[in-house]
Order: structure tokens, then sequence, then C-alpha cells
């Protein structure tokens, strides 16, 4: 059928990597898997685990897509391999709403102010965002840029990304105002 | 109640699943598919000895290896020339894979398919090509040179040669009003190449149904029904057993109007070839260098003008490089040569290119599509008139404007849909009256001043276009409105973070007067509608818009000739509000959109509750005639195309303040001003957002974008570390204004908007900067050390 192709020969073993098994709390939720060492995270969580709203832009750092809270630190996970965060806690953009599906004071601020357009960097704001107001409830212009500064958007222009982490810092005091327990959005509290 | 949301800042229906994850773009689908990785050209230009692939063979996973020896006659043929021109007389493209010689770094040699990509790349390894390198072309000027040749049968380099001349009124050439000119003025320009680079690579995922003997392909594409065709041909199936679907998309900017790319020829074939499901996801070297650029060209402006700096002859003699083939055709330096005339009336306009071959990659439209090469040319020419007159920059351009009792305005070209170049409508004076008060141009030098006395150094540049958009041939819209009262919109062009479902939905709800939440739209699946062109030249709004409105329109009819039946009134009393058809001033004699879809359709068999209401025994109508009245159609549906005689003339102005460090030459953007005119607007914020993008990939693009190949045709700057597209850091505010002129030419009054905001860019920092600077800035895009540079020039011609 595959016109003169050459094929598999089918033998076996010949360099065949050894599996490892690790096990990750992923927006609270223990995930196994079984990796080859060199699988990176970002391909662990999208392929292995099934979580493709975490996106991959370039695959050496740089472009931020791919960003995911380890430990509620925002990182590349496509600088860092699958089996390195054995035993650890992730969250991806599937982890960012509360378990009822209200969504963050990020994810609705981000949506309100057409923050995004083709939504591929999304994800990899969104974390980032989160982590940002984590540590600094309301930051100024110039916080903000340092902060999504290691992110790249091909569609916005920035402008309305800057306008939506001043809403969500917004969204998040007037809810805190309004005795809504802090961080009840966050998937990290699922665990307990 | 009912209030028209067209016009609206309506929040995006794509947001919900985009913030939660729930995108589904290629890669996330097909997760069990088998993977496809390729070995690409290391040179740009070399012979293939041999291939030798015995090592890979052995790669655990591998399930199969084609070289262009394997692919069958059709399959392994050159790829289509998309968009033929007679002056493309020398086109030439690429097969999927190569034979016998590469064209540039990148090029597809060997196809790998294995278990994951890992697996793969692997098997790519260990590969062994033999290469007889040839002599590489690299850059525009050494490939008119013609010394080395990218294809032995393209003398010169050259693949296409055209002039197009416009006399003046009274029948005098460009080349005798610049003679006649008071004054003159002749110079060069440079333009470096950049890319769409899109977030999302490009992409291929083939299901081949061996029971059904049908192909189920999704591609990361800016047009599903042209590469559905394409696969059909290539693979010589029928039409109706192959379906394209484009899914969420992570952005375009062109570089997906390109197709069928070789991997979408490959992925499918293979996919029914083995059997399985394949796909191929792009990663970011393969797209620096196997995907399309733009920009790159080489242009030299005589001009004539009079002492008002009105120009009376204008000659653009441009070089062009399209890279190692031409698969789009020349609809790039086409658009460049007459989109360069921007808001102007010169009094005689030549205009002549050579579109030239490199092994580089090919050049294809990238988000402006050759118009920022052209207002660059044009912009910087106004500037340099006024330099030369000593005239205030804005002044040389009105004097230049056509003027607002002047339209329809006809260049007497010929524009890239081979259709007459004739503006629709516009008010230029107006958009430079609000852009010199948007940024305050009359108050500058105050401003230069003072910063002048703080040792700061301050320009403002300004700089003018006008944009073809929704280019035909057409688009259609179908929408139908079921028994739930749902409305189903679906057109055949794709989208790639427009927002498209909303503005659509937002077009489909005011027309039949629903309510928003219930409509929906697909796009971009030839599942659901077969006919279309696709989503490029700031098109989508103002063709499918247009389709959907009418569509919508004969399903509002439809629907009022059966509630005037229901309700015994005349359709022309009725009108729709919320979802129920109504008599005017009588909400009471009403009856649902919902329960008039179920009486639209006859129905034996009652499968809801609902739908007894439409069975044999339940209407009362009338013995004599048939249920399906002559002329009808089961079904509360409509279908309809828009088709324009021409291009609608989207257009706009821009002006920015940069600061230029006296001592490291940084340049910094302080102020971002923008007037734009694209009709009437749909949804205002998605508009803004459609400008700040494209500011912002101007702003890259003036500043600090390029690509840089060395002397051999290797791609030095491959990646984000080394390929700058600017962040958050480096991209200013932009403030907006909107002039609404509608297009008289189609029934909604919009016009395109999708490009605008990078088109002048490039022109109006070189313009700003330029200012700051008193030095000509004649090439961009420009660094801190060329500026260092410019000014160390300067200062030694003038010592």
């Amino acid at each position: 059928m595959a016109e003169g192709a050459r094929h598999a020969k089918g033998s076996t073993g010949v360099g065949t990597e050894t599996l490892y098994d690790i096990s990750l709390t992923v927006n609270g939720v223990v995930r196994e898997a079984r990796v080859p060492a060199r699988r990176l995270l970002s391909d662990c969580l999208r392929h292995d685990l099934g979580l493709t709203g975490t996106h991959v832009g370039c695959e050496h750092g740089v472009c931020g897509c791919c960003t995911v809270l380890l430990d509620g630190e925002p990182v590349r996970s496509c600088l860092m391999f699958a089996v390195s965060v054995d035993g650890h806690e992730i969250t991806t953009i599937e982890g960012l709403a509360a378990p009822d599906g209200t969504l963050s004071p990020v994810q609705r601020a981000f949506a309100e102010s057409h923050a995004l357009q083709c939504g591929f960097c999304t994800p990899g704001f969104l974390c980032t965002v989160t982590a940002l107001l984590r540590e600094n409830p309301s930051p100024s212009d110039e916080e903000i840029l340092e902060g999504i500064s290691g992110n790249l958007c091909r569609c916005t222009g920035y402008q309305n990304i800057i306008k939506a982490v001043h809403r969500a810092a917004e969204i998040a005091a007037e809810e805190n105002r309004a005795g809504v327990p802090a961080g009840s959005h966050r998937a990290v509290t699922e665990e307990s | 109640m009912t209030t028209s949301l067209f016009g609206e800042r309506v929040q995006r229906l794509e947001d919900p699943r985009l913030i939660t994850g729930n995108g589904r773009y290629l890669d996330d689908l097909g997760r069990d598919a088998l993977a496809v990785a390729f070995v690409r050209s290391p040179h740009a230009h070399a012979r293939i000895r041999d291939i030798n692939v015995d090592r890979a063979l052995d790669v655990p996973g591998l399930v199969a290896v084609y070289t262009w020896e394997d692919l069958p006659e059709r399959v392994g043929e050159p790829l289509p020339l998309l968009i033929p021109h007679p002056a493309l007389t020398h086109g030439r493209t690429a097969r999927p894979l190569a034979k016998d010689v590469v064209r540039h770094v990148g090029e597809p040699v060997v196809m790998v398919v294995a278990k994951d990509r890992y697996a793969a790349e692997d098997a790519c390894d260990l590969i062994e090509v033999d290469y007889e390198p040839l002599p590489a072309v690299v850059g525009i000027e050494e490939a008119v040179r013609g010394e080395h040749l990218v294809h032995p049968d393209v003398p010169g380099n050259v693949g296409a040669h055209l002039v197009q001349e416009v006399p003046s009124a009274d029948g005098r050439s460009a080349a005798e009003m610049i003679e006649a000119a008071p004054h003159r003025l002749e110079f060069r320009l440079d333009i470096e190449r950049s890319a769409s680079m899109p977030l999302e690579g490009r992409g291929v995922y083939a299901r081949w149904d061996p029971d059904d003997g049908s192909l189920r392909v999704y591609s990361s594409t800016q047009t599903s029904t042209s590469v559905r065709m394409a696969i059909a041909a290539k693979l010589g199936l029928p039409l109706p057993k192959v379906e394209v679907i484009a899914p969420d998309v992570g952005g375009g900017f062109g570089v997906k109007i390109m197709h069928p790319w070789p991997e979408e020829v490959l992925v499918p074939w293979a996919a029914r070839a083995l059997g399985q499901e394949i796909k191929w996801t792009e990663d970011r070297r393969e797209h620096f260098i196997s995907s399309a650029h733009e920009r790159g060209q080489v242009q030299h402006v005589r001009v004539g003008f009079d002492d008002d700096g009105r120009i009376l002859g204008l000659d653009v003699t441009f070089l062009h490089d399209h890279g190692a083939y031409t698969p789009y055709g020349i609809i790039v330096p086409i658009i460049t040569s007459t989109q360069l005339l921007g808001p102007y009336k010169p009094g005689a306009y030549r205009v002549e290119f050579s579109s030239v071959y490199t092994n580089t990659v090919i050049v294809t439209p990238y988000r402006g599509a050759g118009r920022p090469q052209g207002v660059f040319c044009m912009e910087r020419t106004m500037d340099r008139i006024a330099a030369y007159l000593g005239k205030d920059r804005t002044e040389v351009r009105a004097a230049n404007f056509i003027q607002p009792d002047e339209f329809p305005y006809d260049h007497r070209m010929t524009f890239q849909d081979g259709r007459p170049l004739i503006y629709d409508s516009g008010n230029y004076p107006e958009a430079l009256r609000m852009l010199k008060e948007l940024i305050g141009w009359d108050e500058f030098e105050k401003e230069r001043e003072r910063a002048a006395a703080e040792g700061r150094r301050l320009g403002i540049g300004i700089g003018c276009y006008v944009e073809g958009t929704g280019v035909g041939p057409y688009e259609g819209g179908h929408v139908q409105i079921t028994s739930d009262g749902r409305v189903h919109v679906s057109t055949g062009l794709t989208s790639q973070g427009q927002g498209h479902q909303t503005a659509f939905a937002q077009i489909a709800a005011t027309e039949l007067g629903v309510p928003i939440e219930r409509v929906s739209v697909v796009t971009g699946d030839t599942r659901r509608f077969g006919y279309a062109v696709g989503t490029f030249a700031s098109r989508a709004a103002v063709m499918s818009g247009n389709a959907i409105a009418l569509a919508c329109r004969k399903v509002r009819d439809k629907a009022l000739r059966i509630a005037a039946e229901a309700l015994e009134a005349d359709p022309a009393d009725l009108t729709i509000t919320d979802g129920i058809v109504h008599v005017k001033g009588n909400p009471s004699a009403s009856i649902p959109l919902a329960t008039v879809a179920v009486l639209s359709n006859p129905l034996r068999y009652a499968f809801d509750e609902e739908a007894q209401r439409a069975t044999q025994f339940a209407t009362a109508a009338s013995d004599d005639k048939p249920p399906v009245a002559e002329g009808e159609e089961p079904g509360l549906e409509g279908r309809d195309y828009y088709s324009p005689v021409r291009s609608t003339f989207a257009y706009g102005m821009h002006a920015a303040i940069v600061e230029t460090d006296p001592e490291t030459a940084e340049i910094k953007v302080l102020r971002y001003a923008v007037v734009h005119d694209c009709g009437r607007l749909i949804n205002p914020m998605i508009v803004d957002g459609q400008v700040h993008g494209g500011v912002a990939q101007g702003i890259g693009g003036a500043l600090y974008e390029r690509m840089v190949y060395d002397e051999h045709g290797q791609l030095l700057n491959a990646s984000f570390m080394d390929f700058l597209m600017p962040y958050a850091t480096e991209v200013p505010r932009i403030e907006t204004a909107h002039l609404e002129t509608p297009s008289p030419l189609n029934p909604l009054g919009i016009k395109g908007a999708g490009e605008a905001g990078v088109i002048p860019v490039s022109a109006v920092i070189a313009s700003a900067i330029e200012d700051a600077e008193g030095i000509p800035i004649m090439r961009m895009p420009i660094s801190p050390s060329e500026l260092f540079h410019l000014r160390r020039t300067a200062t030694e011609r003038v010592g």
C-alpha cells in the first residue's frame, strides 16, 4: 500500500528507553504516569495526562505559553522533565476555576477586558498572572509589565492584558471585601 | 426586549472555552495518532546524491520512512501555483518532498512516521542524506546579479516582471511629469524580512476511515475549503469523501493562508497509505525555516513635485524577494505596487517591479501583505518632499489627499483581485485633523523644546495608508433555526482569533431579532459549509458578515411568511423581538420562532411534544395545496452568498512620538496614536483589539524583527532567543479613535480591519526617528546600533 516505503524492521529492544513511574498532583488530583527520563513536563501534561490546555509555542523556554504553576510558582513546563517533578503539585489552566466551574478573577478579567484573541498564549498568561497577583494583589503598571514580560502574545499588543491584570486585582479585592475567602478559586486548595 | 447588537462591545463567545483550557488546537487532537517528523535540508542549495535510511529502521516505535521516490506520481508532483498571473513568466513550486535538488534550508527531504514525536525525531537523526552543496543565492541584489541561479531554467533569477503606468489627466507619462516638475528627488529605500510568527505553528492531523473510504483532515489553516479541494485532487479522492476542519487556530497572520503546504498533502496521504491516524505538529525551528516569511524589498523612487509638495509624477522601481518558490504567485508585490498610492493622487504614476528567486524560505502574505512596504515608500517620499520644501509633513500630505467629494476614486490601475483599483469611500482630511488632535501635532514643538532642555531628544512621525479589504470572489453563510429556538450559523472561512463567532453572532442576532445567547457560529468546517475562499486580506467581516446577514434576511422573510399564516396576519405587519414573532404594536398576537421552526417542517412523525404541532392531523393546511408550498423548502433555514463587484477600501493614519537616547541610541516609543476608518463597526472592542495587535506587530517589524541570513543561506536567528518579537515591555500604549464612513458597496456598510494596525508602523517610526535625529532613515527595521552607526556616518560627513 505504502508505495515502496521503508517500514520498521520490527526489531525490539534496540535502544529501548527505561520508563519511570511518576506521581504528580495535578489540579488537586493525584495523577500517575510512566514516562522516559527525557519526557518533557509539557508533553507529559498534554499527551500522557490529556491536559491539553497547556500549550507549547517554542520548546525553548522563551514564549511562556507552557507556563504552569509548580508548587504555586510559575515555571516553563517545556524546560522541565516530567520525572523531575515527581511528587510535586502542578496547577494548569484546567485547574484555575473553582471545582463548581466558577471562573477565577483572572479568568473573568481576561474575558471582560478582551485580553485574548487566538487564545494560544492565554493559558501561560493566566497562570503567570495568577501567581503574580497572589504575590502582589494590587500591582502598579510597572509591576504588571515586569510580571508578564516573560510571556509572548502575538495577537493583542498586550494593552488589554495589562488592563485585565488590573481588573483581576479589582475583582479579587471586591470579593475579599464581600467575604469570599481569598484563594477560593484556586485549585491548590482542593487538595486537602 | 431586543436591542441591536450590531456595534456593541459584546464580550466574546469564544472566551469561555479558551480561558478554561477547553480550546481545541491542532495538537490537542488525535492523542493516539502516529507522529510525523521531517528530515529537512541543512543546505540552502544542494544536490541530493543519496539518502540512506537504514539506521533509522531500527528505532523502536518507527512505522515508516518516505522519500520522494516513495510517493505516487500525483503526490510527488510540484505543488500547485495558487495564483497564476501573466507577469509571472517563471513560476516555480516545490514538491512535497525534495527530488534531486533542495533550494532552501528547511525544505523537507524525508518524512518519518513513528509512534510518537520523540521516536520520529530519533529516526530523523539516523537518516543520512549525502548532499553536494551548490552556490547559494542570498539577498535581493545578489539575486538580480544572476551570477548563480536558484532554478537553472530561470534566467537572472527573475520570476516575474510587471509594469503599471498611469499617465496624467492630460496624457503625460510619469517620466515626463517628473522632468517637467519644479522639484525632483531620487532615493533608495530598504525593508528587511520578517514573518507572521503565530504562537501556534502549523499542523495537520488526518484520519482515514477505511470502511467509509473517507478522509477527515484537521489543519491549522486559514482556508479549510481550498485545502480540502487540494487534498482531494492530489489523492484522487471524490470531494465528498474528504472533509477538512480548521479547529481553534493559534494565530495565522497570513502564513496559514498559504496552502497546500507539503505536510497538508503528505500527512493525509500517509494516513490513507498506513490506514492509521497521523499527526504532524510543527515545532518552532521548523516554523522559522519552512514556513513563509515576508516584507523584504529594495525600492528606487523618483518623484517630481510642485512648491506645495503636490506630487506631479512618481516613478517607483522595486525588487521583491519571493524566496525559493512562488506558490502564492506575486500577490505581495502587486499589493505593494498598487497600495503604495495610499490616500493620495499623484499626477502620473509608474511602477515597475521584479520579483526574484533566492535560496531562502518562500515569501507569501504576512499581515499587511506588501502594504507596509508600499506605505513605507510613499510616506518616506512625503517626508522627503516636506523636508526639501521646509514644510510641515502633514501639509504636504493634505495637499495630495483625494478629497471626500472625489469618491468613488478611480486610480486607473488593476488591483490584487484583478479588478479596477477604485476607492469606495473615505474622508482623509477629517482623519488627519483627528490624528493631529489626538497626538497633539501642533503642540509638539513645545514638548520637544521642553525635553531638549532636559537633554532628551524627541521626534514625532506620521504615516497614512489605504487598505483594500474584503476582496472577493465571495463568501457564503448558512442560517438554520431549529425547533428548540436555537440559531445555527455557519460560514466556510476560518478563524484565527478574530472573534468571528462573536461578530457573526452579533450580526445574526440583530438581523433575526433573537438573543445572542441562542446563536452559535461555526467557521472553517467543510462539513457545515463547503464553499468559501478563506480568511485573509481583512475580508472575513466584509465577506462572511454580509453573506450571513443576507442569509438571515432570507430566513427572517420565511419566518414571517409562516408566522403570518399562523397568526392570520400580513407578513408586513410582523416583526421579531427577542426570538418571538409578533404583530407590530401588539405583542400578544405572537408566536415564538421555535414554533415557527416546527411549522416550517411538515411532519408525519412526532419525535417530541413540540413536533406534534407539525404532524399531518394537527395542522389546518388546505387540502388542495401541497404541505411544502411551491418554491419553498422544509425547515427554517437559508443560505446566501455575498460576492462584491470590487474591494472596499479602509484607511487610517498613525502618529508616534519617540525618544532616542543621545548616548546609547536606544529608541523608545513614548506615544502611539491611531485614527482608523473601517466603515461601520460590528464590535468596537474587537476592532480595537485588532488595531492594538497590528500595531504591536508593526513595532516588531520597525525596531526588532528581521530574518538574518548569512551568505550561505543559513538563517542565523531561527529561534525566539534571537528573533526578537515584542514583549509587553516593548509595546507602547495605543490611543485609538474611529471614523465610520460606511462602504456603499455592501449591505452592512462595513470594511475590513484585520491588517490595519500593522501597515504604516515602519513608516511612522522612521518618520519619528528622522524627526528626532535629523538623519534620513532610509531602511527598516532600525536597531540602536544601526542608529548609532548612522549618527557616526552623518557626523563624519559633516566633519
